[in-house]
C-alpha cells in the first residue's frame, strides 16, 4: 500500500492490510492490480468538555478519554468525512507535525475511536453501483456466551395494601397491571421464609445478598417484616453470607417501636416524599383525600434525630404539577435532613393528567442541571452533595459501564408477590404475565432466558445509533410497558432527555477528573 | 499513550488490553493443528472480499477463509455469488445469527 501513514500493526482493525504482506498463502492469491484501499472513519463515540479540556465517551466500550489537541483535529476532520491515511496526514500537515499526526490516529484506531476499512478502487468494466453501496463496516465480535447471574437483590412484597391513596400509584392507580384482586393482601410468614430461602439458593457464591421489602405500604405488615428479617439474618449466619436489608414505606406509620427496631437491626430506609407541605399533599394523600405531610414529616424527624447508622435516603416521584426540583432538594435535604434525595419522574401512561410531556421534561432538566452545577461546585470543595441522580450516573461512569440490560430485573434482581410468585422486580411483583417462577418451585430457566434474550440491547434497534445506549440500554420496563404495552420497546419518550442529562453529567464526571480526581476514587 | 489519557476505569482496561500485538490468533494457535468448519458454513461463507471489496469487514480472517478452502473444497468458495448472480442472497437476514433461517436457496 502507498499510504503515508500504514495503521500500525498493533491496532485491531488493522490487521487485514499488515497481514497480505507477512502470510505466504495470500500472496498467490492477491491480484496484480490494486483493488482496495485503507480508509479511516469515525467511530461510534459522543465528545464533550471537562473544564474546557477536550473528552470522548466511547460507544459501546464506555471508556472515557482525555484527548490532546492532535487527536482533536484528527477526530474533526474525520467527523467531515472518510479520509485516506496520506489525505488525512496532508490537511493535517500545516497544524502538526506527521509524527504526531501518525501516533494520535493509532491511538485513536486502538481505543476504536475511529475505524479503518479498505474502500474498493474503481475496476475497468466492474459494476460501480456495487462498489458504491458503502464501505466496511469494522468486523463484527460475537457476543460471548451468557453467564448465570446470580441473585444479588431480593425485593419482597410483603404486602399489596396501601394506607395512602396516591393518585398516580402504578400498584393502585389507573395504570395497574397487578392481578391483586386474586393475590392474598398480605404475605404470611411462611411464604416470607421461603422467599428468605430462595434468596440464599439463587445467590450462588455471593457472599452478600441484599434483601429488600417493599410494598404495598411496607410497614403494614411490620410483623411479618420482623419474622422474615431475624430468618434471613439467622440462615446468612449458618451459610456465611451477610444480609443487607433495606425498606420502602411511606413514613406515615414510623412509630417509636418501629424506628427503634429499624434502628437496631441496620435497615436501610428509603421514605417515598415529595417535597413540602403543598408538594407532598397534592398526590401522596390518604383515602380521604387528606395529604399526607403532617403525619410523614413529624416521623421522619424523629427517626433522623436517631442518627441510623444506615444512611436515610428520600425518593422523589416527579409529575407535571410538582416538577420543581431545587425546591423539593432543599426541603427534604436542607430542612428535613435526609442523607440523600433522588429523583423519578412518574411512570404513567401519556394521557394522564400529571404524565410528563416534553416541556416538562425540559423544565425538569434545567433543574437537574442547576442541582448538578451545585454538586460539582461541593464536590470540587471536597463536600458531599445529597443529589443522587448525579452520584448513581457518575459512579456508573467512572466504572464504565456498558449495559446489556437496563437494570438487572429478572437477573441479578427479582421481585416477590404476596404469594410467593417470583416476577421481573418488584413493579412486576403479582403480574402473572410477567411471573420467572416461585419461590418454593425455583426460576423457570426457559422463561428468563428468553426474557433476557428478547429484552438485550442487540435486539432494540431504536437504541442501535444512540451514543447513551451504554448507560440507558432503552430504560425501564415497567416504563415502557406502562407507555407501550410493551417492554421490549425502548423509552422514546424520553431519549433526548437521557442524551442531555447523560452528557451534563459526563461534563461533571470529566471537570471533577480536572481538577479534583482524587473524588472520583470513591466509586473506585 | 502519549495523545489520549484514559480517565474511568474501562478507559484504562482499554489502554491495557490493546497494549502490544493485536492480531488476528485464530489460525496462530501453537497448540494444534486448526480444523476448519467448511466454507458452506453460514458464518464463514468464504468470500474473498467484502462487501466493500475490502477484507476488513469479513467475519472470519482471509487466511482462514483461504484455508478452509485449501482443506475442505474446492476454490473458489461455493457459497452464491453475492456481487454478480445472486445479489439478495442475504437481504433479508439483518443478523446472521439470529436471521440464517431467512437466507434464500440459490440454484445456479
Amino acid at each position: 500500500m502507498t499510504a503515508a501513514i500504514k495503521p500500525s500493526a498493533t491496532s485491531p482493525d488493522a490487521t487485514a492490510t499488515t497481514r497480505t504482506a507477512t502470510t505466504p498463502a495470500t500472496s498467490t492469491a492477491l491480484p496484480a492490480a490494486k483493488l482496495t484501499t485503507t480508509m479511516f472513519r469515525r467511530g461510534e463515540y459522543h465528545r464533550f468538555a471537562g473544564d474546557g479540556a477536550p473528552y470522548v465517551y466511547l460507544v459501546p466500550s464506555a471508556a472515557v478519554f482525555r484527548l490532546d489537541d492532535v487527536s482533536v483535529a484528527v477526530l474533526d476532520a474525520l467527523g467531515q468525512r472518510d479520509y485516506e491515511p496520506a489525505d488525512l496526514a496532508l490537511s493535517l500537515a500545516p497544524q502538526f507535525p506527521l509524527p504526531d499526526v501518525k501516533e494520535a490516529v493509532e491511538e485513536l484506531v486502538r481505543v476504536r475511536a475511529i475505524n479503518a476499512f479498505e474502500k474498493r478502487l474503481p475496476q475497468p468494466g466492474a459494476d460501480e453501483t456495487a462498489a458504491a453501496a458503502g464501505a466496511a463496516l469494522p468486523a463484527p465480535v460475537a457476543a460471548p456466551p451468557r453467564k448465570r447471574v446470580p441473585l444479588t437483590t431480593l425485593v419482597v412484597n410483603v404486602t399489596s395494601k396501601c394506607n395512602l391513596a396516591c393518585t398516580y400509584c402504578y400498584e393502585y392507580g389507573e395504570d395497574k397491571i397487578t392481578e391483586a384482586s386474586t393475590k392474598p393482601r398480605f404475605m404470611d410468614e411462611a411464604t416470607a421464609r421461603q422467599s428468605v430461602d430462595f434468596m440464599f439458593a439463587e445467590s450462588g457464591d455471593q457472599k452478600i445478598v441484599h434483601l429488600t421489602f417493599f410494598g404495598g405500604e411496607t410497614l403494614l405488615n411490620f410483623k411479618v417484616l420482623k419474622s422474615a428479617l431475624s430468618y434471613a439474618r439467622e440462615r446468612g449466619a449458618v451459610l456465611g453470607k451477610a444480609v443487607d436489608v433495606s425498606l420502602t414505606t411511606n413514613g406515615t406509620l414510623l412509630r417509636t417501636e418501629i424506628i427503634d427496631w429499624l434502628v437496631e437491626n441496620d435497615v436501610g430506609v428509603t421514605v417515598s416524599m415529595d417535597g413540602g407541605r403543598e408538594q407532598q399533599n397534592q398526590f401522596r394523600v390518604f383515602k380521604n383525600g387528606m395529604g399526607s405531610y403532617d403525619t410523614v414529616a413529624p416521623n421522619v424527624k424523629e427517626f433522623l434525630a436517631r442518627k441510623p447508622r444506615r444512611p436515610v435516603g428520600a425518593r422523589v416521584t416527579l409529575t407535571k404539577q410538582n416538577l420543581d426540583v431545587v425546591s423539593i432538594y432543599r426541603h427534604l435535604a436542607d430542612e428535613m435532613g435526609f442523607f440523600e434525595v433522588g429523583f423519578a419522574p412518574v411512570t404513567t401512561s401519556w394521557q394522564r393528567d400529571y404524565a410528563i410531556q416534553d416541556e416538562g421534561f425540559f423544565e425538569m432538566l434545567g433543574q437537574f442541571r442547576f442541582l448538578a452545577a451545585e454538586y460539582l461546585e461541593y464536590a470540587l470543595a471536597g463536600k458531599r452533595h445529597r443529589f443522587s441522580n448525579v452520584r448513581d450516573t457518575l459512579e456508573e461512569i467512572h466504572k464504565g459501564l456498558s449495559k446489556s440490560h437496563p437494570c438487572g430485573a429478572g437477573m441479578g434482581l427479582m421481585g416477590v408477590a404476596t404469594d410467593g410468585d417470583v416476577a421481573l422486580c418488584h413493579r412486576f411483583a403479582g403480574s402473572d404475565s410477567h411471573k420467572l417462577g416461585t419461590v418454593t418451585g425455583g426460576v423457570n430457566r426457559e422463561l428468563q432466558d428468553d426474557y433476557l434474550a428478547r429484552h438485550h440491547i442487540e435486539n432494540k434497534t431504536d437504541c442501535s445509533t444512540c451514543w447513551a445506549r451504554p448507560l440507558c440500554a432503552g430504560g425501564c420496563y415497567h416504563e415502557a410497558h406502562t407507555r407501550y404495552g410493551d417492554t421490549q420497546q425502548a423509552n422514546l419518550h424520553y431519549c433526548e432527555w437521557i442524551r442531555s442529562w447523560t452528557n451534563t453529567c459526563l461534563e461533571v464526571y470529566a471537570t471533577i477528573a480536572e481538577r479534583r480526581p482524587e473524588f472520583l476514587q470513591q466509586f473506585d | 499513550m502519549a495523545r489520549l489519557k484514559a480517565v474511568n476505569q474501562k478507559a484504562r482496561r482499554v489502554d491495557e488490553q490493546t497494549l502490544g500485538p493485536q492480531d488476528v490468533v485464530g489460525l496462530q494457535n501453537p497448540t494444534g493443528p486448526n480444523i476448519p468448519l467448511g466454507c458452506s458454513f453460514v458464518f464463514s461463507p468464504g468470500w474473498e472480499v467484502d462487501s466493500s471489496g475490502g477484507t476488513a469487514g469479513l467475519c472470519q480472517p482471509v487466511e482462514r477463509d483461504l484455508y478452509d478452502c485449501h482443506i475442505t473444497c474446492f476454490w473458489p468458495a461455493h457459497v452464491p455469488d453475492l456481487y454478480n448472480h445472486a445479489p439478495d442472497w442475504v437481504s433479508k437476514c439483518a443478523a446472521a445469527q439470529k436471521d440464517w433461517r431467512k437466507i434464500d436457496l440459490i440454484f445456479p
